[in-house]
């Protein structure tokens, strides 16, 4: 069974999400490492949904829209943002 | 054959891994956003192939379509939109801020390496193949439409409201007057 390695390359991933969220200055790149980290998360929900029934790959699925949703207010955030700072 | 077979899947799952953490390695990086975005989506299809390994078959083409396709478009898109091709010279923190951020990182990964040692309680795992015999028996796609459509019915309806909400509120914060 490969639920231990799953966990164990999900806290890299979340760990390197985490790391770019504090090292980076430019914010899209750091929305873009906040999506990293949900994706090390959602790793996690299918290797436990492997071994303790379907419900876990429905929480991705339902990851999934939540994050599609983050990213596009999100991302019209950072365009008002830019737009405030460096009108056109 | 069975043993081969287990084999096999370790090996593909540890390419996938490896893959999948040298792109996000990459990602966090480089100085170019645009880089950073390609980077990502190296990523992002490494873990649809992972989810194929672990038996997330459906799983794995959504994440295709709505990260890889969806997603990644709108940030590459507003990255273009904004000419931010470049990446100036102070995309990184100072030293201060590298060194913070590289001793938080380090204290999280070993935190959150105990993971590797959690195994579920007997009593409420399933035996190994579970996963693999029912799609077999309700299909790739119907062994989570079924329960998404019956047990969790209400929390599907509720996040058409949540799509309903962020498309207002984007169309709303990209007016030209806020």
């Amino acid at each position: 069974m490969l639920l231990g390695p799953s966990l164990a390359v999900s806290a890299v991933l979340f760990t390197i999400g985490v790391t770019g969220v504090l090292v980076r200055r430019n914010a899209i790149v750091i929305f873009m490492c906040v999506e990293l980290m949900l994706n090390a998360v959602n790793l996690t929900f299918v290797a436990f949904a492997q071994r303790l029934g379907v419900a876990g790959q429905i929480f991705v699925f339902f990851v999934m829209a939540v994050a599609a949703a983050e990213a596009a207010v999100g991302l019209a955030i950072i365009l008002a943002i830019y737009r405030h700072l460096a009108p056109p | 054959m069975a043993w081969l077979t287990g084999h096999l899947t370790v090996l593909v799952f540890w390419a996938f891994a490896g893959v999948a953490i040298v792109s996000a390695a990459m990602c966090v990086t480089r100085r170019n956003p645009v880089a950073s975005a390609l980077w990502l989506v190296v990523t992002l299809f490494q873990l649809a192939g992972l989810f194929v390994v672990l038996d997330a078959q459906f799983l794995a083409v959504l994440q295709v379509l709505v990260y890889a396709g969806a997603i990644m478009v709108l940030f590459l898109f507003v990255i273009m939109l904004l000419n931010l091709g470049q990446g100036g010279p102070h995309d990184f923190k100072g030293v201060i801020g590298l060194g913070v951020g590289a001793v938080l990182a380090v204290l999280l990964l070993l935190q959150l390496s105990v993971l590797r040692h959690l195994e579920p309680p007997a009593a409420i795992a399933l035996p190994p193949g579970t996963m693999a015999a029912q799609q077999a028996h309700d299909g790739l796609v119907g062994t989570v439409a079924r329960p998404l459509f019956d047990a969790y019915l209400v929390p599907f309806e509720i996040t058409s409201l949540l799509l309903l909400a962020a498309i207002v509120g984007a169309v709303v914060l990209a007016m030209r007057k806020l």
